[in-house]
């Protein structure tokens, strides 16, 4: 299964009573980045799950391409996911952190792209310690590879520059623009918007669950 | 994408490279289940004679209490990094994913087991090795059950702040059945003319673990991703 972009069409999500998304509706296409912006609690990590499919909307409709967002496992295997806490395992060293995740992905060719995440990560020197001893940088690095290790069509990143000094955002704009030439849907959330200038060709401003801009 | 089979194999794998790079959980359910029985050791045993039938009932608080230890602690490691929802988002049967995490909790508990009920046997003078096979029975069928139930607890109750004080709250009521049949089978087992009714307890615990494994399954994904 593949598809060319992600379409939220009057997303809307309750929790309870209360509204977390409120009638959505926007495209992100191939090959784009798009930053969704807005204060805490706007909805933003809520329409991020959604994209992922960790939640179903209560109201309307995501389509990837031309599929519904079924939660299919055929359409989770083309996605990728970089949370704030940075799904990786500290007690494994990066090597095994890739390919368990390079395994559960069922890619064939494992020892090839562990190799390759580790050197777009810069942690070949170091692949063999255990990620609980990396600074915040590498780790980032690392899950961000541990993220694209099966080449998703659809990138997902909760507040990636959070805690990265200049060096290591640089590191991780570099990459994300390698993603998006390679035909990437990206989609990130983040409050800095320092930090994704000259970045980014979208952004969707949420305020309390609806989009404004 | 990974098969069942492949997932809950990968699963397994790192689940046990983790445990043996820590020893976190085999250390502390070990301790607590070996200072379990010693404690009843010093309380029911006098004079070096047991009191009758408290072998079994001994044997499986140690197994639920230590295994309570274990399904917290295997959970709380997802938790941390949130690698749970890398996990619900890769292309794997979600099913395969709990089925997974039982299987490392099942072989940690095997591995408590394996030092606490020879040490049960000793302590207590009780000739639980004589219907070996059906000894084994039992406890496979006893803890297979209590972990079926106790994995997808612990999975619901990791987003909770007061998950440790939950678990055995909601866990010990709804494998009572588990434990009185495993005591109860157990107890059997020691008796003179008790294999008839070890082996009806055991075919019991058979159908609670039947029973525990299919809910689960079939709970587990809604469960996990609302």
């Amino acid at each position: 299964m593949d598809f060319s972009s992600l379409r939220f069409v009057d997303v809307t999500r309750t929790f309870g009573r209360r509204r977390a998304l409120s009638r959505v509706s926007f495209t992100a296409e191939a090959g784009t980045i798009t930053a969704l912006l807005g204060h805490n609690g706007a909805g933003k990590s809520t329409l991020l799950s959604i994209a992922a499919t960790l939640l179903q909307p209560t109201s309307g409709r995501v389509l990837y391409g031309d599929h519904p967002g079924n939660g299919s496992a055929v359409l989770r295997g083309r996605i990728g996911m970089l949370g704030h806490d940075l799904y990786l395992y500290p007690e494994l060293s990066a090597a095994e952190n890739l390919r368990f995740f390079a395994e559960i992905y069922g890619l064939t060719d494992v020892e090839r792209r562990v190799a390759r995440g580790l050197e777009m990560a810069k942690l070949i020197d170091r692949a063999d310690d255990a990620v609980g001893g990396y600074s915040r940088g590498m780790r980032q690095r690392l899950a961000v590879e541990r993220a694209l290790i099966h080449e998703p069509r659809l990138m997902l990143l909760d507040e990636p520059f959070t805690g990265l000094d200049e060096a290591s955002r640089e590191a991780l704009r570099q990459r994300l623009r390698m993603a998006r030439a390679a035909g990437t849907i990206v989609i990130l959330t983040t409050h800095d918007i320092a930090a994704i200038e000259n970045l980014t060709d979208a952004t969707v401003t949420l305020v309390d669950g609806r989009l404004v801009a | 994408m990974t098969g069942f089979v492949g997932a809950v194999s990968v699963i397994v794998r790192k689940d046990l490279l983790v445990e043996a790079r820590t020893r976190e959980i085999l250390f502390t359910t070990l301790f607590f289940a070996v200072a379990c029985v010693l404690v009843f050791a010093f309380g029911f045993v006098r004079e070096g004679r047991a009191v009758s039938d408290a072998a079994s009932g001994i044997l499986w608080i140690a197994i639920a209490f230590s295994g309570t230890l274990a399904l917290g602690r295997a959970f709380e490691r997802e938790r941390h990094g949130e690698t749970l929802r890398a996990l619900l988002i890769a292309p794997i049967d979600r099913p395969a994913l709990y089925v997974g995490k039982l299987v490392g909790i099942l072989i940690l508990m095997a591995a408590v087991e394996a030092v606490v009920v020879p040490m049960v046997a000793l302590m207590f003078q009780a000739p639980l090795f004589d219907h070996a096979l059906l000894m084994i029975g039992l406890l496979a069928a006893g803890t297979v059950g209590f972990a079926a139930v106790g994995t997808l607890f612990a999975a619901m109750l990791m987003r909770t702040r007061s998950r440790d004080v939950m678990l055995p709250v909601l866990l010990y009521p709804i494998t009572i059945p588990v434990i009185i049949a495993g005591v109860r089978g157990t107890a059997a087992l020691l008796e003179a003319d008790g294999l008839p009714m070890a082996r009806a307890w055991l075919a019991m615990l058979v159908a609670f673990d039947v029973m525990f494994v299919t809910l689960a399954l079939w709970t587990f994904e809604p469960v996990m991703t609302e």
